[in-house]
């Protein structure tokens, strides 16, 4: 006879074994009443914690809970509409949502990105600081003052060509925005800034900001966010172009 | 994103915190509590894993510190003496099964929980928990056994009746 101890008994009761050792505990049982009965009581037990709590998942979600859930996942939105009515009042709010817990440093990447995006994007007459015209200076520019040596991708294959950059306030200092356009006039940025905190990896993320589709990763020192309004497949396909040349 | 992935665990987190908690508004505000960290600290979970075993773990936190906070916490079996047992009836009415899930030490109920009700793996368990699989078998061994005196209507000895796993053939 196999040694079967109490901790098969249980996985057996729930359905935790795999086939051979299933066999050899159904072997078991046939001829040990005590353990067949405990095995059957389990049973009984898990039955009828499912038949008293099933009930709950079908009760409608509390409206506290869904707004739980959404209050950071929104906030963007608040911030632009805070933009409109004036952005320092907008600012200080989003400094307050940060300090309440360092956590949500991390997560700020993809959010500031958008809301980067958002504000920026649809700028007819000053979309950029300085002009694709002037790249070198700009890249330059830009590389000082994060104390990083930036490049620019290029995506004329995706069909977008460079627009400029600008400088922007971000958590930790300063940001690099750098905007694409493509014929249609469809807009991508693609933001870099120091990161905050150690990155747990340096996998791409997705993040969807209401409209905005942001692929987000950091690398070294810097995070990167690439964000549009577009759907997500087409905007992984620049993504992943645009982390290729970074990272020949 | 986050918040969407998340949002699809909610009627589970509520049915768990519901057996877990007893009474439905301190279920809830154990769901919204867990929501809320989970949010802060959703760039914590590596993407691949299992997102509710994840969001359970969670749960364990929030409710162990409301527990602390609350002085309720048992530390272990010690603490288990005095309990009433629920009236004597048919065995296993569901009237009474949620009386006597009280009765249960905190650190027993939520592994029964989350290997009976919710069908989470031992390891699963485990990890949601934070202890090694060895102690997440002894707390199911005796939640199960205590459970079934409890239901049965069965006066339980006051004393920490050590019923280690052991084999039975």
């Amino acid at each position: 006879m196999s040694n079967i101890s109490e901790t098969d008994l249980h996985a057996y009761a729930d359905g935790q074994l795999n086939d051979a050792r299933r066999v050899q505990v159904e072997a078991h049982l046939a001829h040990d009443t005590a353990a067949t009965e405990s095995v059957r009581a389990w049973r009984e037990q898990n039955e009828a914690l499912r038949a008293l709590y099933n009930p709950v998942l079908n009760e409608p979600v509390p409206q506290r809970l869904l707004a739980a859930r959404r209050a950071r996942g929104r906030w963007p939105y608040y911030a632009l509409a805070a933009g409109a009515m004036g952005m320092s009042f907008g600012m200080g709010w989003m400094a307050q949502s940060f300090r309440t817990d360092r956590f949500v440093e991390a997560a700020a990447l993809p959010r500031r990105a958008a809301v980067a995006y958002a504000v920026y994007a649809p700028e007819v007459r000053h979309p950029v600081e300085v002009g694709a015209d002037q790249q070198e200076h700009l890249v330059k520019w830009l590389s000082k003052r994060l104390g990083n040596e930036l490049k620019v991708p290029v995506l004329t294959q995706q069909g977008f060509e460079l627009v400029g950059g600008r400088l922007l306030p971000g958590g930790k200092g300063p940001v690099a925005q750098f905007m694409y356009q493509d014929a249609k006039g469809q807009r991508i940025t693609l933001y870099v800034s120091l990161r905050d905190v150690e990155p747990r990896d340096t996998a791409f993320r997705f993040s969807q900001e209401d409209k905005v589709a942001v692929f987000y990763w950091i690398d070294g020192k810097l995070g990167y966010a690439l964000s549009a309004e577009m759907d997500r497949e087409s905007l992984l396909a620049v993504a992943t172009v645009v982390y290729r040349q970074l990272n020949p | 994103m986050e918040s969407a992935a998340i949002a699809e665990h909610i009627p589970r987190l509520r049915r768990y915190a519901r057996a877990l908690a007893g009474d439905s508004h301190r279920a809830d505000d154990l769901v919204q509590d867990t929501l809320e960290r989970a949010l802060v600290k959703f760039h914590l979970w590596r993407h691949g894993s299992d997102l509710r075993a994840w969001m359970f773990s969670i749960m364990h936190n929030v409710f162990i510190n409301q527990l602390k906070s609350r002085r309720e916490l048992e530390l272990d079996d010690a603490t288990e003496s005095s309990l009433e047992s629920p009236p004597q009836s048919d065995p296993l009415q569901l009237r009474d099964l949620d009386a006597a899930l009280r009765c249960l030490p905190a650190e027993q109920r939520e592994v029964l929980l989350l290997v009976g009700l919710e069908q989470l793996s031992y390891a699963e368990t485990s990890q949601a928990l934070g202890v090694p699989i060895g102690t997440v078998m002894s707390r199911l061994s005796r939640g199960r056994e205590r459970l079934r005196a409890l239901m049965s209507g069965a006066h339980l000895p006051e004393t920490n009746s050590v019923t280690n796993l052991k084999v039975v053939k």
